[in-house]
């Protein structure tokens, strides 16, 4: 038989002679995440159901991200259960503040998820770990109660979509518009329940932090899993860590429902306008868009080389009069090296502020919730109706380089408009 | 099982802050969270829904977040259960397997807001009262009517012969 890597991996862990396509099978899973809000109903599941204790301590891990540091009382309770929990069972992969980082970008970072591990997740954007060359799937929380019990889930293998991009990015043209790119052509159901298998000379040519940004977005086009193939970029990320990673290929016969290829050396930098992630458009095509709010970060865009570049442009600039700027570091690791390089003194004196790990002002949870009518241009993920706070606002979602060069003009402007 | 209720539409890439937005996640409580269901596209919706009623809509719904609260939401509203052309992958794995109710149908275009319709989900069929019509769908895969039938995934793991 021959397989695509997600194939090979969900094989591994099903204990299963073969698998195909379409075929519901149980698997058993290397690590099972879940956070503030997505916790809570696991574990109330979990002791609902009479069973005591964990099936492994070292494959669950709890991250309090989305609305810690606890933007209130119910907040608050909420991110005590993980702490509470996490102590009882004895779960050493809990991350407070302080350690605490948005957790796609944590668990990387930590060694925690690994090139050939199945990951579920109890967050949509778990799919980010993908570009590891792990299969990585987001999941409900009774999955992840049911993970606590058995330390297995139930899953349809998908099928494979392949991606193959051709040619040279362009500057200030990064992961975030190759995936943008992606989703305005097929759509935000255009891989709905399939694989995205990401390939080509442009992704082997990509850093881990453009990957990351790529696999972050399938599920906005409807994905279980966003894959790229581990290579030597993936082994010098991962080397060092403790547990081993498995390095799977897809066979050359590999089967694809579909195998889309482009050549993007005329791709400029895009932009997702409101309210779906697959109304994409050029930047410069978008003329006189006013913005009240810029936010640089998340689980899509908060690591250190995003910050690198909106650092870049915003250098010896100011915000715009009137615009909110929100940098905010996915890890603790991020801010610190963002302190050690100057990158946060930058965003502070461009009259930004330079805010602590969280999901946030993203979800519109905290730290930058949008009023009636107002408009933001975003690093995140989703721009759907009320997303970052009122029913009545707009946010836009674009690479750092955009949503820096629109924080000087006030405008969603081209970074090479800036001198 | 059979279900009956008045149709409430709604349209394609129906997502999972539409259903339930983020800031009423502080919540696990069904009712409170239905209380809200809805509330950003149709700000009255969870008090014109009696219960039983059913949703109705196109492509892809509950695309977006993995929250679980968005099923939660819709049954806690009232909601018996939902047809949709298509549903997101996740909203669909948590529909199964907290026990809420779907269809996929193609015929949902059909169906008009306000009408009574009448599903049975051992067969597939959507029995249309106001106009008269019946739609027939793909009754559930054995493997997923078995999750549902034990009354959701924890039930279902509970009686499974691998704990025991």
């Amino acid at each position: 038989m021959s397989y695509t890597i997600a194939e090979k991996i969900l094989l591994a862990h099903s204990g299963q002679k073969s698998i195909k396509a379409g075929e519901f099978i149980e698997a058993s899973v290397d690590v099972a995440l879940a956070n503030d809000i997505t916790a809570p109903l696991a574990i109330s599941e979990f002791k609902r159901s009479g069973f005591k204790r964990v099936f492994n301590k070292n494959k669950i891990v709890l991250v309090p991200d989305h609305f810690a540091p606890a933007k209130d009382l119910k907040s608050a309770n909420q991110c005590k259960i993980l702490a509470d929990f996490a102590k009882e069972q004895g779960i050493k992969n809990y991350f407070e503040i302080g350690s605490m980082g948005i957790e796609h970008a944590l668990l990387p970072e930590k060694g925690i998820v690994l090139p050939g591990d199945l990951i579920i997740g109890a967050d949509s954007h778990t799919c980010t770990y993908g570009a590891l060359g792990a299969y990585a799937t987001g999941m409900g929380s009774t999955d992840l109660a049911r993970a606590y019990i058995d330390g297995k889930c139930w899953l349809k293998v998908p099928a494979s979509l392949k991606f193959v991009y051709q040619g040279k990015l362009n500057k200030w043209v990064g992961g975030k518009d190759l995936i943008l790119f992606t989703i305005g052509q097929i759509g935000v159901d255009g891989a709905l329940y399939k694989v995205m298998e990401f390939c080509g000379p442009v992704i082997k040519a990509l850093g881990m932090d453009d990957r990351f940004s790529i696999c972050n977005m399938a599920i906005e086009a409807g994905a279980r899993a966003g894959l790229i193939a581990p290579d030597a970029t993936t082994k010098k990320y991962v080397a060092g860590f403790k547990r081993k990673p498995k390095f799977y290929q897809s066979d050359a016969d590999a089967i694809y429902e579909k195998t889309y290829q482009w050549d993007i050396s005329a791709l400029e930098p895009l932009v997702a306008c409101p309210h779906l992630p697959s109304n994409v458009k050029p930047v410069s095509s978008l003329k006189d868009i006013k913005v009240d709010q810029v936010v640089i970060g998340s689980c899509t865009n908060g690591r250190i080389s995003d910050l690198r570049i909106a650092a870049s442009l915003l250098k010896g600039k100011k915000a715009a009069a009137g615009v909110k700027l929100i940098v905010f570091p996915a890890t603790q690791k991020i801010y610190l090296q963002a302190v050690k390089e100057g990158l946060a003194e930058i965003f502070v004196k461009a009259g930004g502020i330079f805010s602590t790990p969280t999901c946030g002002p993203c979800l519109g949870g905290h730290m930058g919730i949008l009023a009636e009518g107002e408009v933001a241009i975003a690093t995140t993920n989703r721009n759907f109706l009320g997303r970052m706070g009122s029913s009545k606002s707009f946010v836009y979602l674009s690479n750092p380089a955009v949503a820096a060069a629109s924080a000087i003009t006030g405008r969603i402007t081209h970074p090479d408009k800036i001198k | 099982m059979i279900i009956k209720g008045k149709v409430h539409k709604f349209a394609d890439d129906i997502n999972t802050d539409d259903i339930i937005a983020a800031k009423y996640l502080v919540s696990t409580d069904a009712q409170e969270l239905g209380k809200h269901c809805m509330e950003t596209i149709s700000s009255d919706f969870s008090q014109a829904v009696s219960p039983g009623d059913i949703i109705v809509a196109g492509r892809n719904f509950g695309c977006g977040s993995s929250r679980e609260h968005a099923p939660l939401a819709i049954k806690g509203c009232g909601v018996a259960a939902v047809i949709a052309k298509s549903f997101a992958a996740i909203f669909f794995r948590n529909s199964i397997n907290i026990g809420l109710p779907f269809l996929e149908s193609l015929d949902v275009d059909k169906i008009n807001d306000g009408d009574m319709v009448e599903i049975d989900l051992t067969s597939g069929v959507i029995k249309n009262i106001t106009q008269d019509k019946n739609y027939r769908t793909q009754a559930f895969p054995k493997f997923l009517q078995e999750i549902v039938e034990s009354g959701g995934l924890i039930n279902w793991v509970k009686k499974s012969t691998k704990l025991q």
